[in-house]
């Protein structure tokens, strides 16, 4: 059964959901992969005014593909996290409640997850295709000289995701794959 | 002499770049199927079904079934008797992915330098790799590669004292430590031999080949199906939820190499394999 959340997501929220859970998201999410991390990490070291506001929201790690003419967005799928961990645990710290991405997560980003309690969802790697139909705008938020990798306020409808590793630290990595293996 | 004109190439590049990112090859579509009927595991199957309609949604609305659309991968076969004419063939591929990611609402993932790191805002250049080859025809295949599967392949220098055991640990090693990164299920390219820059080159082109098409020499058959099956049995699953399904197969080249060295490569590509070709 698949539980339905709001972005911005409350910590009470976050501290509800378990690795495993399928979640449809609904409300506002901001898009920012490798090339804004830096920036927004770099805004914040320096005490300057964050371009959205960072407490309780989202982001989603992904470059979309460009949108046709009469579309919200192109293909949106998500990339691949760890490239977010040198940046991850300073945004958390900062406000960040949840980050949809896919792949493993690296023991500094888990460790403040628990500390600040903060969710990571994964979604559907190469799903680019199904994902993109539950974004239902997307607007410009700020680095458009870094083209994909400028930061987008998505509002979405029931996009989907699965709890990867929730505020306790739990993994889906490790339980999905040792519960297939003790099923053999 | 049989000519080729360099606007051909360029159009024919061009042509191929939508379609390549947004329909996946028979071979590769049809074992995701396969694999899905096979799949014992419940989440894993029901992660399997997504992936087929994400192929469905991809095809019927033009849209790319992933949103990296890669670097683009461009292998040419020029044959010995043909010569290009009217302009640079190299440029000409250039121009085709040019074009024809901008009129496929294709994602531009190039940087002009690697460090410095500035979108080319065109995802040129292309990566060209050029075979000379017997007869008058140019074969042009396009693999838009995306780097989520790139960033988790390996190369290793092994002893030849590691032997065919040391290249099967290396490569389940390869997809044991990339887990659920390369987007789960996964197809596994590898080059064996050569020296230590052919053997990523081969690793790559095993990847061109049809999963329909096991290599030619029963020994290295057995190897791809053994490895398949043990790549399998880590139970890292689509989208590394756990399930049997971590690779849709093994493809292996190989090349002769020095009595020193033995040169392994594992080149991973995701489930979104991506190829297209065109003779002309």
């Amino acid at each position: 059964m698949d539980i339905r959340l709001r972005a911005p997501l409350t910590k009470k929220a976050a501290l509800e959901l378990r690795a495993g859970d399928r979640v449809l998201l609904n409300g506002v999410i901001y898009t920012a992969r490798d090339a804004a991390h830096a920036r927004l990490t770099d805004v914040l070291e320096k005490g300057e005014a964050f371009p959205f506001d960072l407490q309780d929201s989202v982001i989603y790690y992904v470059g979309p593909s460009p949108a046709r003419p009469g579309r919200v967005i192109g293909a949106a799928g998500p990339t691949t996290s760890y490239r977010m961990d040198a940046y991850a645990p300073r945004l958390i710290e900062a406000g960040l409640r949840g980050m949809i991405g896919k792949g493993m997560r690296s023991p500094q980003v888990i460790d403040s997850m628990k500390k600040y309690g903060a969710v990571y969802f994964g979604a559907l790697g190469g799903g680019a295709a199904l994902i993109a139909g539950s974004v239902v705008a997307a607007e410009p938020v700020c680095y458009e000289d870094l083209g994909t990798e400028a930061v987008q306020r998505l509002t979405v409808r029931d996009f989907p995701a699965t709890v990867v590793i929730d505020a306790q630290g739990a993994d889906l990595y490790r339980l999905g794959r040792a519960d297939y293996l003790r099923s053999l | 002499m049989r000519e080729i004109s360099s606007g051909a190439v360029t159009a024919s590049v061009c042509q191929m770049c939508a379609g390549a990112n947004m329909v996946l090859p028979e071979d590769i579509a049809g074992r995701i199927r396969e694999c899905r009927e096979r799949e014992p595991w419940p989440a894993a199957r029901d992660t399997l079904d997504k992936l087929c309609q994400n192929m469905d949604i991809a095809r019927r609305e033009a849209i790319p079934l992933c949103q990296d659309t890669g670097m683009a991968c461009v292998f040419l076969a020029l044959g010995q008797d043909a010569r290009i004419v009217g302009g640079d063939l190299y440029e000409a591929v250039h121009e085709g992915i040019r074009q024809g990611y901008a009129q496929g609402y294709l994602r531009r993932s190039v940087v002009a330098d690697p460090l410095r790191r500035k979108n080319t805002g065109d995802n040129t250049p292309a990566l060209i790799h050029t075979d000379i080859v017997p007869g008058d025809r140019l074969t042009i295949t396009l693999s838009p590669k995306g780097f989520g599967s790139e960033n988790m392949s390996r190369l290793a220098m092994l002893t030849p004292a590691a032997g065919a055991a040391g290249v099967k640990d290396f490569v389940v090693e390869t997809v044991s430590l990339a887990g659920p990164n390369p987007c789960p299920p996964i197809v596994v390219g590898v080059g064996i031999g050569g020296s230590f820059d052919q053997v990523a080159l081969l690793a790559k082109k095993a990847l061109l080949r049809g999963l329909d098409e096991p290599h030619p020499d029963p020994y290295y058959r057995e190897m791809e199906l053994e490895l398949w099956e043990k790549i399998n049995r880590l139970g890292i699953g689509p989208q590394g939820f756990g399930g049997q399904t971590t690779a849709l197969g093994v493809s292996i080249e190989t090349l002769p190499t020095h009595i020193a060295g033995l040169p392994v490569a594992v080149n991973i590509s995701c489930h979104a394999t991506r190829r297209v070709s065109v003779v002309l």
